[in-house]
């Protein structure tokens, strides 16, 4: 693995790390009856440590069929997949599962809080299921909600937040299991200006501390804070990443 | 995922939504609660039944009269026959010919007229022995009963049951009191203790004499030796049928009969009623007990119902845990721990019902109620098995979702 990715990526900077993420003739093709649709044709992508990429194209575009497989949430009909050094591409339900709650932190535009938790009760469940015991599961609950500025709120319920603080939530979830990747689908679609000035501004810092992120929307001015825009139309990629510069 | 973990979270879910937790659990409380309940009537029933039988002692033996022959081949009716004599008895209570034998009792009755004062009442007096009282199972109320010296004496004494006393005295506090029968005075020496009714018969009403005083004051058939039923008390309900055997031996011995098919006695045990009566009683608590199983049935039909209703209205939840990391196994066993925790509140609920329905009923219906521990802890059982038959489909259909799909799910 590590020959093949080291031909293209290395060569002009030789230290740098193997990738997160690492797509290659990755095919998505659904079928509804008779009717066949590509959803992906054939997509290669490399996303490095640290990164913040932003994916954006039109609704139909793919985009969100790019968003499940990046997620695991769905599995490519050829093409490989492989996510932290993981080949993803060949797991069955149960292992994709694992990888999910180890590799993944996702943020929706639906925030998918449960109601009947509380914040902190939201925040411990990916720990839950990686098995974590309860005082350890409370206590990186605990840094994650302070992480995002809501330990005041540990036990308030969704419904006693606003939307930014929810999303806020929804990202101390996504970071508590310390994945490789936060993969954030339109994590403003649902929230008001000023909101969405915060809930952006604190992925910023997350990618200023170091995290990996993988932000996919369809609004420009979202996608011009990622480092790399990729832009997907009809299933592939647009031309290259494009370099935004700072 | 950690077991508690599982456990709290089935748990959570029911307590979010406890309306329709407590109605999922509704059918599961009446279906069990109906079943302790019949199960407790048909119990009790078959107990009351078997008391009253076994009243008149269970390891008793009875032997009767068989029908007579005459010399032309002509057969008498059933107990018709004077073929069982004193003798009979004196020889069924030896040691030697019916080892197993504890007592041995003659009953040899007739119909008097009882007098005291103004007062009259007619009831069948019984001749027979002392061991009468402990073959017959009975105990005194007031007084004693004959001794042997009565009996060698044909004593002028009487043993009258509660009900007899009553009628003919206004009270069963008697004893020392005389009665008048065809002009002769007998003294009370005791009252028996009651005893209820051995079908229409009542075992209350009744005199008890010495058999050597029925035979010379009160008998008048004629036939002196006679008697008309002959108790044979075994050593213990096991011995019965070896007594039985026994007695059968000697008594065809004595009557110089050479097969048993010609018989003139024969010789009923205890038993043998009781299994009959009894028998009624079980296919009647089988029924009833056939009947709440399916109300039990219909309670499972509904846990599957709600749950499924559940298992839709949480698609999104569904979807949401799987992306965090719930393998298919966790949410599967979440809506069937859900399921089981139904079944267990709804059989213990249930349970409890029936226990205090059936301790309040009986004072309503006068009927006895006979609470098994065994009963209680299979119906819980049971209740938890029926929550795990009826929520492995929704459970199952819960973890084939796809997260996208669920997730997806407005």
């Amino acid at each position: 693995m590590t020959s093949t990715l080291s031909t293209e990526t290395t060569m002009s900077v030789p230290t740098m790390p193997e990738p997160v993420i690492s797509l290659t003739g990755a095919r998505k093709t659904y079928h509804t009856g008779d009717i066949e649709f590509e959803a992906l044709r054939g997509i290669d992508c490399r996303i490095y440590p640290g990164e913040y990429v932003a994916i954006v194209g039109p609704s139909g575009s793919g985009k969100s069929t790019l968003m499940n497989i990046l997620g695991c949430l769905d599995v490519l009909t050829s093409g490989q997949y492989v996510l932290a050094g993981e080949d993803v591409s060949t797991m069955d339900e149960v292992a994709l599962a694992s990888a999910r709650n180890r590799r993944i932190g996702f943020v929706f535009q639906q925030f998918h809080l449960l109601a009947s938790l509380t914040a902190l009760g939201n925040v411990e469940l990916p720990l839950v299921y990686a098995g974590v015991a309860p005082a350890e599961r409370r206590e990186r609950a605990l840094r994650a909600l302070d992480r995002v500025g809501l330990a005041d709120k540990a036990r308030n319920h969704p419904g006693q937040l606003s939307g930014g603080q929810q999303q806020r939530v929804a990202i101390a979830r996504a970071l508590v299991t310390e994945p490789a990747i936060v993969l954030a689908d339109e994590p403003t679609g649902n929230l008001d200006s000023h909101s969405t000035a915060d809930v952006l501004g604190m992925i910023d810092d997350l990618h200023a501390e170091g995290a990996t992120i993988v932000l996919i929307t369809h609004e420009s001015d979202v996608a011009a804070r990622a480092g790399t825009v990729y832009n997907v139309t009809d299933g592939q990629f647009v031309g290259a990443g494009t370099e935004i510069a700072k | 995922m950690r077991p508690a973990d599982l456990l709290g979270s089935s748990w959570s879910a029911i307590r979010t939504h406890k309306m329709r937790s407590a109605l999922t659990m509704l059918g599961i409380v009446v279906g069990i609660a109906s079943v302790v309940l019949t199960v407790g009537l048909g119990l009790g029933t078959q107990k009351d039944v078997s008391d009253q039988i076994a009243s008149l002692g269970s390891d008793l033996l009875i032997v009767s009269p068989g029908s007579s022959t005459d010399d032309s081949g002509m057969r008498g009716g059933f107990g018709s026959a004077e073929t069982l004599t004193l003798a009979d008895a004196d020889a069924l209570a030896s040691e030697i010919a019916v080892p197993d034998a504890a007592a041995v009792a003659a009953e040899k009755t007739a119909s008097v007229s009882l007098e005291y004062g103004e007062s009259n009442w007619t009831t069948t007096a019984t001749g027979t022995s002392v061991s009468w009282v402990d073959v017959r199972s009975r105990e005194l109320m007031y007084g004693s009963f004959f001794t042997d010296d009565d009996v060698t004496a044909a004593a002028d004494v009487i043993v009258l049951g509660a009900e007899t006393a009553e009628e003919l005295f206004g009270s069963t506090a008697v004893v020392g009191q005389d009665v008048t029968i065809d002009g002769t005075q007998y003294e009370v020496i005791g009252v028996l203790a009651e005893a209820g009714s051995s079908g229409d018969t009542s075992l209350d009403d009744l005199a008890v004499v010495p058999m050597t005083t029925m035979v010379e004051s009160l008998d008048s058939s004629g036939a002196s030796e006679a008697v008309q039923t002959i108790y044979i008390k075994a050593t213990d309900a096991d011995a019965l049928s070896a007594a039985s055997q026994e007695a059968q031996a000697l008594l065809l011995n004595l009557h110089g009969i050479a097969s048993v098919d010609d018989a003139d006695f024969t010789i009923d045990v205890q038993d043998s009623l009781i299994d009959a009566a009894t028998s009624v009683y079980e296919k009647l608590t089988v029924l009833l007990t056939g009947i709440a199983a399916l109300a039990l049935l219909v309670g499972g039909i509904g846990v599957m119902n709600i749950m499924l209703v559940s298992v839709t209205e949480r698609t999104r939840e569904i979807g949401l845990r799987k992306a965090l990391g719930a393998a298919p196994a966790n949410i599967r066993n979440q809506f069937l721990i859900e399921a089981m925790i139904l079944g267990l509140s709804g059989g213990a609920v249930g349970v409890i019902i029936g226990v205090g329905l059936a301790l309040a009923l009986p004072s309503v219906l006068g009927s006895t109620i006979v609470i098994s521990g065994l009963a209680l802890v299979v119906s819980v059982v049971v209740a938890v098995g029926i929550g795990a038959v009826f929520g492995v489909y929704p459970a199952a259909r819960a973890a084939r979702l796809a997260p996208i799909d669920a997730l997806r799910d407005q």
